[in-house]
């Protein structure tokens, strides 16, 4: 209970800081004002300002929307291809569309998804937007194996059985009895799959395959700021400091849905 | 003087009484039966005696295993104990075993834990005493895995742990439970065997009186952690006292009334049923083989009769079950329901499947956890391609025994037994004419499978519906039956009406299950 | 046995057969044309012909694809258009860095991971446990690039432990290029280690609550002695599969590693190729990391076979 109180505390800060800075922001993190660079932390500016003189603390709230827009969409691509899919592969285990399936599964498996974002930017160029289609091709096996995985042993329950007595079909008892009884898998997955995301978004964005200026990005201001680590710390603790935090939050709040979640799995579905 | 003796022994896990000034001794060559039905404190018992307890346990009381009172016992101590002077059998013999591990290499393990000896020497003794609990060493080497065993070897091997180090003391907690009834009596016969050649004392462990009443020379029954009665073995059934004891014989033996209601009008009719699977490929270039599940099986069942099918396990019932259902294709044969043959596959001829529903063996998984018991018990109205209505799930809950109001509630807020009133609620809801019971008392304790027997008896009566009854259970088999179908190795080897099948059986295995039922004492 | 290692193999040529499909079609078939995009846009028309004629993209797509798979076969990895050189050649070079790199990483992760999880299973719900498990969160949240960063000023700059970036090589003696090579291996181990001890302490305990743990204690084992012969090598199954797919991680976390520490290996040569759009380069080192991860997952699935008895009978 304690993990999950903490964690979701963590992740509600940089979720209501993201929402809030499309309101406002400290300063504005556009705005260039070299004359104060550098500056580090005071009442002024919590969080000190960056080699161009920009509000730490707004660049880091800007930059925990694209972290967060591009896991939660590399999550969704990720769930929504791959449940189905992994649905799919369960309600015809051992045919050739599980094998199929579950080939093509191991196949991106093969392929980190810097590896696809490598892939990618070589083609066409580095962009948030080929982050979040790299990030989101590695989660679809992810999701098709969990899902599987738990799909599989629901189908092996009498109340399957008694369904498929009562005239239903693979389709319909996948979305009416397995899919509300694997979903708790599915949220812990999500969350650990969302922590996973904003990590890669900032090393893609790290290396310059992520997102590119003027989007801001936690990856990015590392990257910046990583020749003035000794003139001035700040500016690359505090950037990291918020990925720490949110992915620790993240797995935190996963761990304690697990706790939450999987006592009640056990008592009364497996 | 006595090998075990427990002496005013209470328990309680976590705050919870477990058991309550629990009492018994057993003496050399003893076998003492310990009975109770499920959450009596049974196995926590003997769990206690060895100390092996779950978290949060405490223990008062004294238990004496040779004079030294276990309770008290430092760590080290219990572990010299355990495996060489007490030794212990399971209930599950499929999960009792490393499945990484070799047999020999397990039952060396008891000794070498035990004896500065060398790894040979263990090996040696492994082998032998693996063949003194009838695994020899010609068909069963000790470098076999657990996976290349049946259920009844592997719990020879377990049995040869327990017993490698010729302990003073034997605790079987369940142990021919998972078995099959012919499977149960070999066993039973070898831990009789062990305990008179060893002098070792047993304290046997079972919810199933007639297991015991057999072979024990004591008996204990306990119910919510209390004994309430003990006594000898031979005559507890003619001497027993409490009411819990004589409820218990009686329920054991419950004999449902019921009416002869056969009509003689077919309403299932198999004719030369087969279905069989193939096997994984051996070798790649060879074509795989096939494994014939149901081979060749023809019978009719009569309007509103009460059929039964009896086999162990692997036999082919259950796929033959799922055929009838139209869940598995055929690779011969038909099937037919008033005169309509039945197809596989999912979403086929809902007109034809409306005329029959099941009930399986498991409570806890019959249902789906996340649905009100109203959509559960509704669900076969798929069939009629339309909801119910409220009267409807009333009428079908009470019907069972169950109140209207309990539609709403989820279905982890009923017991085993209500959940088995549910499942055949939803059953009886779209008034089939015929109920496949899949094991369906099974897996309850024998006070609550006599009531769930007198409701199917009910029921039968009242809306003239078949059973085809599927069990493993010969005597429940025996008291709820007209006719009877023996099945061995996807074959029906005998047919009949059931009472000339039980007192005059034809075929040799059906005379070989038959005499290895265990049988109660006539009260 | 065999039959299990026959399968596996042909399992394993047809995964690296649609890898190589899928990469071939990224490079070569989605850019349209490789050699104008190679060259830019203002690219002049004689030029690109050139370089066409240079790749052999004249040559249909069937037998450009198979003549890149033979090239590979016999080691040929084509010509870098930028280095003038055979890939084979530069990627050797780069290779002696980035696999003793990979190797000393996973070294780390297992000789971390193992002791803490077996010791925080043994001790669930103690103090070291829970001291254990929060040391494995925090490893989990940290980006390994930043920790590289953090490690750098504190090792290299300030306390001159190490050199802050850079290869001498392994001319300059074996000690001097494992130093080089310590901190981007602990920063790589870091996460990879945090997640592998947890996965040991789950797997562990999963094993610890079975069936067969009861009947070995029942024999008389103590609670470490079950622990030792019994449930440590039954939780090696799921262990495993993590580190065979943290193989994976681990190669692509180097990549991005090799750039904090200016590692002269295969992720730096990649992200040149990618700038200097040298698409040779880029398809045949992903074609290589690629092989080594479905190499690896392939050694993976012959472990268990070794770990498990009844995986040597089944398919």
């Amino acid at each position: 209970m304690r993990n999950l109180v903490l964690g979701f505390a963590l992740t509600a800060l940089f979720v209501i800081g993201a929402l809030l800075s499309f309101l406002w922001t400290p300063y504005d993190h556009t705005v260039l004002e070299v004359s104060n660079k550098l500056r580090p932390p005071s009442l002024s500016h919590p969080f000190g300002t960056d080699q161009l003189g920009r509000d730490i603390l707004s660049m880091i709230m800007v930059g925990a929307r694209t972290s967060i827009a591009v896991a939660v969409v590399a999550v969704g691509i990720g769930m929504g291809l791959g449940v189905p899919l992994g649905l799919a592969a369960a309600a015809r285990r051992g045919g050739w569309v599980d094998e199929l399936i579950m080939r093509g599964n191991d196949l991106i498996f093969a392929f980190p998804s810097l590896l696809i974002a490598i892939l990618i930017t070589a083609v066409f160029g580095p962009s948030a937007v080929n982050a979040i289609i790299a990030i989101g091709i590695f989660n679809i096996p992810v999701f098709a194996r969990v899902t599987r995985g738990g799909a599989l042993s629901i189908w092996q329950q009498d109340f399957i059985l008694a369904a498929r007595v009562a005239g239903k079909r693979a389709t319909r008892i996948s979305v009416e009895h397995i899919l509300p009884n694997i979903a708790n898998l599915l949220i812990v997955q999500g969350t650990i799959q969302f922590s996973l995301g904003i990590l890669a978004e900032a090393a893609l964005s790290y290396v310059g395959l992520g997102a590119q200026p003027p989007v801001p990005s936690w990856g990015r201001m590392l990257a910046e700021s990583q020749t003035l680590f000794m003139i001035a710390p700040h500016i690359t603790l505090f950037p990291g400091f918020a990925i720490v935090l949110t992915v620790l939050g993240l797995n935190l709040a996963g761990d304690g849905l697990r706790d939450l979640l999987d006592p009640r799995i056990r008592r009364t579905a497996l | 003087m006595s090998v075990l003796r427990v002496d005013h022994l209470s328990l309680s896990i976590h705050g919870t009484p477990i058991l309550d000034d629990v009492s018994f001794e057993i003496g050399p060559g003893q076998v003492h039966g310990l009975i109770g039905e499920s959450g009596s404190g049974k196995s926590m018992t003997a769990l206690a005696v060895v100390q092996l307890l779950p978290d949060g346990a405490v223990c008062s009381g004294r238990i004496e295993v040779e004079g030294q009172n276990t309770v008290a016992l430092s760590e080290p101590a219990l572990c010299e104990m355990r495996g060489a002077v007490v030794g212990m059998v399971f209930q599950e013999p499929m999960t009792a075993l490393n499945p990484l591990q070799t047999i020999g290499q397990q039952v060396a393990e008891a000794i070498l834990v035990h004896e500065r000896i060398s790894k040979p020497a263990a090996m040696a003794r492994a082998q032998e005493t693996l063949a003194r609990c009838e695994l020899p060493a010609d068909q069963f080497p000790a470098t076999r895995y657990p996976h290349e065993l049946s259920g009844g070897q592997r719990q020879r091997v377990v049995i040869a742990m327990a017993i490698a180090m010729r302990p003073k003391l034997l605790i079987a907690d369940e142990p021919t439970t998972a078995l099959d009834v012919t499977t149960q009596a070999e066993i039973l016969r070898l831990i009789k065997r062990l305990a008179a050649e060893d002098q070792i004392a047993v304290l046997l462990i079972t919810h199933d009186l007639a297991v015991v009443t057999g072979i024990a020379d004591e008996i204990s029954i306990l119910r919510r952690g209390v004994v309430v009665e003990q006594g000898k073995g031979a005559d507890l059934h003619r001497n027993m006292k409490h009411p819990y004891t004589k409820a218990l014989f009686a329920a054991s033996g419950h004999e449902p009334e019921r009416a002869a209601q056969k009509l003689k009008t077919p309403l299932l009719e198999l004719h030369k049923v087969t279905r069989s699977y193939a096997l994984p490929r051996r070798h790649l270039f060879k074509a795989s083989g096939r494994f014939t599940a149901v081979d060749d099986v023809s019978f009719e069942l009569s309007c509103g009769e009460s059929l039964g099918l009896v086999g162990e396990s692997g036999c082919g019932k259950s796929t033959l079950t799922r055929a009838i259902l139209g869940l598995e294709p055929l690779q011969g044969g038909t099937i037919k329901l008033e005169g309509t043959q039945i197809d596989a596959g999912d979403g086929e001829n809902l007109a034809l499947r409306r005329k029959m529903q099941v009930v399986f063996q498991d409570p806890y998984s019959s249902f789906n956890p996340r649905h009100k018991v109203a959509r559960l018990v509704a669900e076969p109205f798929h069939l009629l391609c339309r909801t119910a209505t409220e009267t409807e799930i009333d009428a079908a809950l009470q019907s069972v025994g169950l109140a209207a109001s309990d539609k709403t509630k989820f279905i982890h807020e009923f017991s085993g037994g209500q959940r088995q009133r549910i499942a055949i609620a939803r059953a009886l809801i779209i008034k089939p004419d015929l109920i496949v019971l899949d094991e369906a008392v099974s897996a309850l304790d024998v006070s609550i499978r006599a009531q769930i027997l007198d409701l199917l008896a009910e029921l039968s009566a009242e809306f003239k519906i078949a059973y085809l009854f599927i069990s493993h259970d010969l005597s429940v088999v025996r008291r709820v039956t007209d006719r009877v179908l023996v099945m061995q190795a996807g074959r029906i080897v005998e047919q009949g009406a059931t009472e000339q099948v039980f007192t005059n059986p034809q075929h040799a295995y059906t005379k070989k299950l038959i005499a290895a039922v265990p049988h109660l004492p006539d009260a | 046995m065999l039959r299990y290692a026959v399968t596996r193999t042909g399992s394993l040529l047809l995964s690296l057969a649609v890898a190589s499909l899928v990469i071939f079609a990224a490079i070569e078939v989605v850019p349209g044309d490789p050699a104008a995009f190679m060259l830019g846009l203002n690219a002049q028309a004689d030029t690109v012909a050139a370089l066409r004629d240079e790749l052999g993209l004249n040559a249909s797509l069937a037998e450009r694809y198979f003549s890149w798979i033979l090239g590979l076969l016999k080691g040929d990895l084509g010509t870098s258009y930028t280095y003038r050189s055979p890939v084979s050649e530069i990627v050797a070079e780069r290779l002696v860095i980035s696999l003793p790199l990979a190797g000393y990483a996973l070294l780390l992760t297992m000789l971390v991971a193992f002791p803490a999880g077996i010791f925080a299973a043994s001790r669930r719900g103690s103090a070291a446990d829970v001291l254990v498990m929060g040391g494995t969160q925090l490893g989990v949240a940290i980006p390994n690039f930043w920790f590289a960063m953090i490690m750098v000023v504190i090792f290299a700059i300030n306390l001159r432990w190490f050199s802050a970036g850079g290869f001498p090589g392994w001319d300059a003696g074996f000690l001097a290029a494992m130093k080089a090579l310590t901190l981007p291996a602990i920063a790589l181990a870091l996460p990879q280690a945090s997640i592998l001890a947890r996965v040991m302490r789950s797997a562990l305990l999963d094993t610890l609550s079975s069936d067969y743990i009861r009947t070995a204690r029942a024999k008389g084992l103590t609670k470490g002695q079950a622990l030792r012969r019994h449930a440590l090598r039954n939780a090696m199954i799921p262990v495993l599969t993590i580190l065979g797919l943290q193989f994976s991680f681990l190669l692509a976390g180097a990549i991005i590693i090799e750039n904090v520490f200016f590692l002269p290996g295969l992720g730096r040569l990649i992200f040149q190729a990618i700038s200097q759009r040298d698409l040779i380069v880029v398809e045949s080192v992903v074609m290589l990391l690629v092989f080594a991860v479905i190499l690896v997952n392939f050694l993976v699935d012959l472990a268990y076979a070794w770990v498990d008895p009844r995986l040597r009978l089944r398919t």
